[in-house]
């Protein structure tokens, strides 16, 4: 392995968090992102059938994960264990605001039919929206957005590995008007 | 999502776990998914007597979000019930606005499922310097003892020789002078307490700049203060570049 390679697999070893490419970048000055990107892939594609980890593109960053069929022993001796899952309320309300960041605390009840509030402020405590900026409206409300915290719990590189909302078997369309009744 | 309701074969009433619910458009598309009818053609009066009933059986009517629903489903009914001229051009579904609201709402539930079966997948993959998730619980309120409190005071006011409050301070607060000092001691120490910022002799205005130097240090996390106990010494520690950013 080229030795930038090995100084990027030891830095991703010792951190404990995803690392993004200009944060692996300024361990050497000298390489520059191409040649970083060029390194990880090199890594990725090691670290790929042989063994127990591997290199993952998350949350705008890099990272050594566990292989998932490695989950359920790994929990059952206790050495970690899996988070604990969001509630359907909790999921809701973070669908409605990864795809409709910025987003005030009004939108997200009327989507949903019912107060969010609560379950808005367990999601900014547990850092996965936050206040992004204010909105024009009456009384400048607060608008919300996911954080690198919300990709990191799904595993996803960047809000575009969402599914597309066209995607999706029911498409978010101006329902067809109703035939008049005769 | 499995079936919530079950139909008592003895009485025609529905029995519903309310927890399956997260709120009354997720009620209505489930009726409608029982029904089997076409969302874009509610049967508004079939649909309307049914999620009274449940929000009857299940004591929901309590619930001013449920509640604002079953009207909402009222006066569609009422609307057209209402008679009108044939091909009136202005005449609006009444319906329209419930659903598109129910047609949104269903393209989030997918998107739940989409989001919740990407969680459970991360979730069983591990990542390094693994942590234990946090508990649930908030922390315990802080209990205050009026004495702790007292002994606190003293502590303070006991570093300040003579209080004389009543003599006005010639010169001003020194806060810059302060911060320079806490910076001297930040970059010499990683952690240290509150009394190497003031040290015994000092003066109101020696606390008062130290301790509004050190608030706003904190505010700009050049630092962080602490304290292992209520009314315990504060420890001041020097931010890591990772938090100063």
């Amino acid at each position: 392995m080229q030795p930038l390679a090995k100084l990027l697999e030891a830095a991703l070893f010792a951190a404990s968090r995803p690392l993004t490419i200009d944060e692996l970048a300024s361990l050497d000055p000298a390489a520059g992102e191409p040649a970083v990107r060029v390194a990880l892939a090199a890594l990725r594609s090691a670290y790929s059938d042989e063994h127990g980890v591997e290199l993952v593109e998350i949350a705008g960053g890099w990272q050594f994960l566990t292989r998932r069929e490695y989950a359920e022993t790994i929990e059952r001796a206790q050495f970690a264990l899996r988070p604990r899952r969001l509630s359907p309320a909790a999921l809701e309300t973070l669908a409605i605001i990864a795809y409709r960041q910025p987003v005030g605390r009004i939108e997200v009840d009327e989507i949903r039919g019912v107060d969010s509030g609560a379950v808005m402020d367990k999601l900014v405590e547990r850092g996965l929206i936050e206040v992004v900026t204010r909105g024009e409206g009456l009384g400048r409300p607060l608008l919300y957005g996911t954080t690198p915290s919300f990709l990191e719990i799904l595993g996803l590189k960047d809000l575009e590995d969402l599914p597309r909302l066209e995607e999706l078997s029911v498409a978010l369309r101006r329902p067809t008007p109703v035939d008049e009744p005769e | 999502m499995t079936s919530p309701i079950l139909r008592d074969p003895g009485n025609s009433a529905f029995v519903v776990e309310l927890e399956k619910f997260s709120g009354p458009l997720d009620l209505l598309l489930h009726l409608i998914r029982e029904d089997e009818v076409d969302i874009t053609d509610l049967p508004i009066a079939k649909i309307a007597d049914q999620f009274l009933s449940v929000i009857n059986e299940l004591g929901l009517n309590q619930a001013a979000d449920y509640l604002e629903m079953a009207a909402r489903l009222l006066r569609i009914k009422a609307q057209l019930l209402l008679p009108r001229r044939l091909g009136d051009d202005e005449w609006e579904d009444p319906r329209a606005e419930l659903v598109r609201r129910l047609l949104e709402y269903q393209q989030i539930r997918e998107l739940v499922d989409w989001l919740g079966h990407a969680a459970d997948v991360r979730a069983e993959r591990f990542g390094r310097g693994y942590e234990a998730p946090p508990p649930d619980a908030p922390p315990a309120p802080l209990q205050i003892d009026l004495n702790d409190l007292l002994a606190a005071a003293e502590r303070v006011i006991a570093l300040i020789p003579e209080p004389m409050l009543h003599r006005v301070v010639p010169r001003p607060l020194d806060v810059e002078g302060a911060t320079a000092r806490l910076n001297a001691l930040l970059a010499e120490r990683e952690q240290f307490g509150w009394t190497d910022v003031v040290g015994r002799g000092a003066t109101i205005a020696d606390v008062l700049s130290a301790f509004i130097a050190l608030l706003e240090l904190a505010k700009r996390s050049s630092l962080t203060l602490s304290q292992p106990e209520p009314f315990g010494p504060m420890v001041i520690t020097r931010a890591t570049p990772r938090e100063a950013a």
